[in-house]
């Protein structure tokens, strides 16, 4: 194990920013930290680096306690999120900063810093001074000088929260590979499930200084342990039923539910995906009218009103959008796919349920 | 044709006009009347004026004393600033508002109670005097006198811009195994100097231009603790406008060598920010 964590809690004051947190990350691996904000993430982060002190537990790093090391001792890259590099210093003596602290020969760390400008395409910038770069260079220069002095842990704290969109998906990708070229364990933290699914091999899920589960990406999108996280990761439809005769029951919705005992409340999910809609009024189960469609390139989100008023979330794909001939207002016959008891049984959620009322696949399915 | 750029402010000319008149009324002009009221003085004249012997010891007086006290100020005002915007402490604004008090306080104030302070009689200065240092009446008085002026020039500006110091900076550094000297040295040090230089330079021309504290605290003896700025009030005592003047060009030349000699040094201190 690269970093392990074992009980690990922060107070600030009276405030507890992180409770009993276990878990490790694997020699190699590149892991995100996910939450909302004040999630506690980036305070996980900072133990790992020593510039917090837990208040409970023991963190690990490559198997070796590192409660009572100190920050300058401990051998990790960080690279903070507003890059903080040394305006004072031109590029190639911000990455060479932390070798000379490190008394590496002159001729080392000219060839390590000409590797790094190398690996991270900054060649021909080294004489420039931070002010004088674009923010990916910045943010660039500050993954060369924590990589310099080759840490055993790389810890990246929001590193593209500071960037353009366009940018910011540049530089996930380039991570990737560059966590594939030097395969440096590497930790980073994150508020955007998107960029945490995307980029890591596993995630760990914080909310509120609790971990809430920690997965490869498919298995808490397919897997959540709870709902924050189901509602977390991705987007979710979420409806709280009542128990009727094994069925729970929300305006004229309606989810079997036979195991459950008459007048239970229930909370049910179901993500946009599973909400199927047609222009033919007598294929589903349910109308609906079509109030608003957002375009959000190859796929379309669909702002569906039941009559009685409850507003139902789908997503379907431009060519479906496009064959069903869908406009904004119109009227539509909708079922409901596959949904989710979020309530926990045993350590996780039950698997996802099949509406009982299943109709013939729609057309998209066969495009 | 050439794009006209979009100025938010209306009307340049209005504004650099009102700018240049502004200027002119209230330093351009008097300046310039002060170097033509010295240069009536015959070459001769004016030489004999500016390096008699008194003059020269004034002079050294002055800048001397302006130096010191505005490196004085640089040392200690970084570290009160320091202090004011790093820590929290108890009394943290009364001290922070006692900073401006040398802004506000009559400098002719100043001086009468500095001098009654380091007197041999004075509260502090019957512990010192005995001790052989003489804080009244002697040079140690003008550059003490000096240095209470120029306090609040270095903290005042170098606060804003100690609070806009990142601390993940510093962090930075330490992830980096710096220690906190090393951080200090190599990193704040370096980044705090230009600002330092500026507030150096700004109580230094205080210094120079001071003379309500001074007249009291120093004595005024001649070749010993006068200053420049009162020996140009004797010449005009005794109606020697011409001795007058001469002295305060020389004074004025003298400090805007060393004014620019000062913005080098801090443009030079500064050139990664450009």
């Amino acid at each position: 194990m690269s970093i392990e964590l074992k009980n690990v809690s922060k107070k600030f004051g009276e405030v507890a920013a992180v409770n009993s947190v276990n878990f490790s990350v694997k020699e190699g691996e590149l892991m995100a930290l996910l939450g909302p904000s004040g999630g506690g993430k980036t305070t996980v982060l900072r133990m790992i680096a020593g510039l917090e002190v837990p208040t409970e537990g023991d963190i690990f790093i490559r198997g070796k306690r590192v409660n009572d090391i100190s920050v300058r001792k401990r051998n990790i890259g960080f690279v903070f999120q507003n890059y903080a590099l040394f305006k004072n210093m031109n590029v190639f003596k911000n990455i060479a900063f932390g070798l000379k602290i490190k008394k590496w020969k002159r001729a080392d760390i000219e060839a390590r810093v000409t590797e790094l400008l190398k690996l991270l395409g900054l060649d021909g910038l080294e004489r420039r001074y931070p002010h004088q770069l674009s923010g990916g260079q910045r943010q660039r220069v500050a993954i060369a000088r924590a990589l310099a002095s080759k840490p055993g842990v790389l810890l990246l704290d929001e590193p593209f929260g500071a960037v353009d969109a366009k940018i910011r998906q540049e530089l996930r990708e380039w991570l990737v590979h560059l966590h594939k070229d030097l395969n440096v364990t590497t930790l980073f933290v994150t508020h955007d499930q998107e960029e945490a699914m995307e980029v890591s091999d596993r995630i760990v899920i914080f909310s509120k200084g609790n971990l809430e589960q920690i997965g490869a990406p498919r298995e808490v999108y397919e897997q959540p342990v709870n709902e924050f996280v189901a509602r977390f990761i991705g987007v979710m439809n979420v409806l709280e039923v009542e128990v009727r005769k094994g069925v729970g029951r929300v305006n004229e919705l309606e989810f079997p539910a036979p195991t459950q005992p008459d007048g239970t409340r229930l909370r049910i999910g179901f993500r946009p995906y599973a909400v199927q809609v047609s222009p033919d009024l007598a294929l589903y189960r349910y109308r609906a009218v079509l109030r608003r469609t957002y375009f959000l390139g190859i796929m379309l989100r669909l702002e569906l009103e039941l009559p009685s008023g409850l507003t139902l979330r789908s997503r379907i794909t431009k060519e479906e959008y496009a064959l069903l001939g869908l406009r904004d207002g119109m009227n539509l016959s909708l079922q409901i796919r596959t949904y989710r008891v979020l309530a926990r049984e045993g350590g996780s959620l039950p698997p996802e349920l099949q509406t009982a009322y299943e109709h013939p696949p729609t057309i998209a399915e066969h495009i | 044709m050439a794009e006209k750029k979009f100025n938010p402010l209306p009307g340049f000319g209005l504004t650099m006009g009102y700018t240049l008149f502004y200027l002119s009324a209230l330093v351009l002009i008097p300046v310039a009347a002060l170097f033509l009221k010295a240069f009536q003085l015959s070459w001769h004249d004016f030489w004999r004026l500016t390096t008699d012997p008194r003059a020269l010891a004034a002079y050294k007086l002055t800048f001397g004393a302006s130096l010191l006290a505005a490196l004085v100020n640089a040392i200690f005002g970084t570290l009160l600033a320091w202090i004011l915007v790093r820590y929290e402490f108890w009394g943290k604004r009364f001290i922070d508002a006692l900073v401006d008090f040398p802004f506000a306080l009559p400098t002719a104030v100043a001086g009468l109670t500095l001098c009654s302070l380091f007197a041999g009689n004075g509260w502090l200065g019957r512990f010192l005097v005995p001790l052989g240092i003489n804080g009244a009446y002697t040079r140690l008085a003008v550059i003490i006198a000096l240095t209470f002026v120029g306090l609040p020039f270095v903290v005042r500006t170098l606060q804003p811009v100690l609070e806009n110091l990142e601390q993940e900076v510093e962090e930075a550094a330490a992830t980096l195994g710096a220690s906190r000297w090393r951080t200090f040295f190599s990193i704040l040090a370096p980044t705090l100097f230009p600002t330092v230089v500026t507030g150096f330079a700004l109580a230094f021309a205080r210094a120079v231009g001071e003379y309500g504290s001074i007249v009291f605290v120093s004595g005024n003896r001649i070749y010993e603790t006068e200053i420049a700025p009162y020996l140009i009030v004797i010449r005009l005592d005794q109606y020697d406008y011409h001795g007058a003047t001469a002295i305060a060009a020389v004074l004025m030349l003298i400090s805007f060598a060393i004014l620019i000699s000062i913005n080098w040094l801090e443009s030079w201190a500064s050139h990664f920010e450009r």
